[in-house]
């Protein structure tokens, strides 16, 4: 059995718009151990990025216990969170959010550069990782000057290229073309089984759940169904 | 028992680099993305500087001026004189220098020295008659040492210390209704108490600036000056010039264990007005450049306030990746710094070429009669001084990243989930 990467226990949150209260998320319980290749899915609104986001430490649940590596993320001061976030947590988001004034290698190296590594390591790295989702001779364009896909791969690669032990993606594929979005979730499941890297998606996308080896639905803030898939 | 990812094992290995690179070159770049803007913070920057650095220019050369200028006219660096004679410059407050001031007199850093009569009198013509302060000098030392040497515009300059002329200002000489080659009449009190008097020819006129001085001053032979009063080889003053006029503590010290029984003053002393116009310039310097560093710290935060609100998405994402909020605090500091380096090394230059371009002076004739009235020349002579220059440039640099503070600590508050949301 391995070990759990991420725990959630009795994780509410709810957001006060004025004086009325919406409940995004309603006692949550979840583990996924490491290698876990998850998928949250779910209609919108039902608590999906809310999830994400609580469990990479983006934002504050309003009560229960989250932890990351073992590590409470829900008692952490901003600046163990940033310390948190850079060592162990990938992210990949729906609208690609590249660094507009990088080129797709620094945006790649961005992570391992925050991280320390040596300007040779951070450039041989990254240009592996580009090679592997096929950006070859892209490198040094910025990222108005790539198309949308090409912008996700590079967000996919600056998510696991300093290899964490979790990586958190919302909507990856929800802006790509179906034969893009099956090289990505390949190069995903790549990582997972390569390198030992958690995944947690929350999607929309059949695709990327027939992926999944595990199947969590939620529907008005609470886990309605957690299916494992063989 | 938490798990190591690779990237902590990588850190446990080769130890966190310094992330000033990655925050100047994003500082760098998010600059340039809005060319026109920074363009014009640049302008409005390089604008301040010069104005902080022409207008130091400007009111210290009149200050060196005005200084020199009233240095030139009779005051020098450090006079000598009997304890009692600059509250009562009268005939009995004389004195005989001793031997040894003589000898000290010689020694660096002084340049010129030179004794003086100075006492009050009359000078009458055939019409008319004034009051005028009497100097008597020996033309070749006071060369260097007052303005006398160099301004006899009519006739000629007195040529020793026994010469019989008299030398008077043009406006003294007009109202006088004398002039050159005409006999005029000093009277002042002696060393007996008794008038003392004696017919001078008119050898030569000067010219002075302010004309007060035309119409305050006539200068004889300082030998004839002793003989006229009766004070035989006594002086009123010694007048010492040096070649630093702002570090005269050690040879006025010099100077009074030399001569112990006599006043030894230097100018700052002699002229406390002149003192007191320096600080008051001073402290307008210092009010100008809070008025102009208002003015730019208030585009400065203005344009940051507007690139950090445009970037709120950015500052999410950064945190998201792991970046501390002390880098993107330092992130919006750098863009700051770059601006406001960018701004002091241009303003720096123009305003050098500003003031060279101005070495000839800058001639301010039409306002002159009102300038003159408070001692400023009509031509004024812009001088760069170092510690002015320094001061603006570290007013800026200071206070420019102390006003980005609140800016870059806008940037670094943002919850990242709120920041990545923003539209």
């Amino acid at each position: 059995m391995e070990p759990n990467t991420v725990v959630c226990h009795q994780v509410t949150k709810v957001y006060r718009q004025n004086s009325v209260s919406v409940h995004a998320l309603t006692d949550i319980n979840l583990e996924i151990p490491k290698r876990d290749f998850a998928c949250l899915s779910g209609p919108s609104g039902s608590g999906k990025s809310t999830l994400l986001n609580l469990i990479g430490g983006l934002d504050k649940p309003t009560s229960g216990e989250i932890s990351v590596d073992g590590q409470r993320v829900d008692q952490m001061a901003k600046s163990e969170l940033a310390a948190l976030r850079l060592h162990k947590i990938g992210f990949v988001f729906q609208a690609y959010n590249l660094i507009p004034v990088l080129t797709a290698r620094e945006n790649v190296e961005f992570v391992m550069q925050l991280q320390g590594l040596s300007a040779g390591d951070r450039r041989d790295k990254a240009m592996q990782i580009l090679k592997e989702v096929d950006l070859t001779g892209l490198e040094n364009r910025r990222p108005a000057e790539l198309s949308g896909g090409q912008q996700q791969r590079v967000a996919v690669a600056r998510a696991i290229v300093s290899e964490p032990s979790l990586v958190l993606a919302d909507e990856p594929t929800a802006n790509l073309d179906s034969k893009t979005a099956q090289a990505l979730m390949e190069l995903l499941v790549h990582m997972n089984t390569d390198h030992n890297v958690t995944f947690i998606f929350s999607t929309h996308d059949k695709l990327v759940m027939d992926f999944s080896r595990r199947l969590i639905k939620l529907h008005d803030g609470k886990i309605v169904e957690d299916k494992r898939r063989e | 028992m938490p798990s190591e990812s690779a990237s902590e094992r990588r850190l446990a290995s080769s130890g966190e680099a310094s992330p000033a690179p990655l925050l100047v070159t994003l500082a760098w770049r998010n600059l340039w993305r809005h060319t026109r803007r920074t363009l014009v913070m640049l302008f409005a920057l390089l604008l301040g500087v010069w104005s902080m650095i022409v207008m130091a220019a400007l009111v210290r050369g009149s200050m060196e001026q005005h200084i020199r200028k009233e240095i030139l006219n009779l005051t020098a660096h450090v006079q000598i004189h009997s304890p009692a004679y600059r509250d009562d410059p009268a005939v009995e407050h004389r004195f005989a220098a001793p031997s040894s001031l003589a000898d000290a007199l010689t020694q660096t850093p002084i340049t010129a020295a030179s004794a003086r009569v100075r006492v009050p009198a009359v000078v009458s013509s055939e019409y008319e008659s004034a009051g005028v302060m009497l100097v008597g000098i020996d033309p070749q030392r006071e060369r260097g040492l007052s303005f006398i040497d160099k301004a006899v515009k009519l006739g000629r300059d007195l040529e020793s210390a026994g010469d019989p002329g008299l030398v008077l200002g043009r406006k003294l000489a007009e109202r006088l209704e004398t002039g050159l080659g005409r006999r005029v009449v000093l009277m002042s009190q002696g060393v007996d108490n008794q008038i003392s008097d004696r017919g001078f020819r008119v050898v030569g006129v000067f010219d002075a600036d302010p004309q007060a001085m035309e119409t305050g001053y006539v200068f004889i032979g300082l030998e004839i000056a002793q003989q006229l009063l009766g004070m035989g080889n006594e002086v009123s003053e010694i007048a010492v010039m040096t070649d630093d006029r702002n570090h005269l503590d050690a040879l006025v010290e010099r100077l009074r264990a030399t001569a112990p029984g006599l006043d030894v003053a230097p100018w700052t002393d002699v002229q406390p007005l002149l003192v007191l116009m320096e600080k008051v310039n001073n402290v307008v310097l210092l009010v100008w450049f809070a008025v102009v560093f208002a003015a730019m710290a208030f585009g400065l935060i203005n344009t940051l306030l507007m690139a950090v609100f445009e970037r709120t998405r950015e500052f999410g994402l950064f945190q998201a990746l792991g970046m501390p909020p002390r880098f993107i605090l330092g992130q919006v500091l750098a863009e700051s710094l770059i601006l406001l380096v960018l701004a002091l090394i241009l303003g720096n230059v123009v305003a050098w070429a500003s003031v060279a371009g101005l070495k000839g002076g800058i001639d301010l004739s039409m306002f002159a009669e009102g300038l003159q009235l408070v001692g400023i020349s009509p031509v004024i002579f812009p001088t760069l001084a170092t510690g002015d220059v320094l001061i603006a440039n570290v007013v800026v640099i200071v206070l420019g990243v102390l006003a980005s503070l609140y800016p870059a600590w806008r940037a670094s508050r943002y919850v990242p989930v709120e920041a990545l949301t923003r539209t």
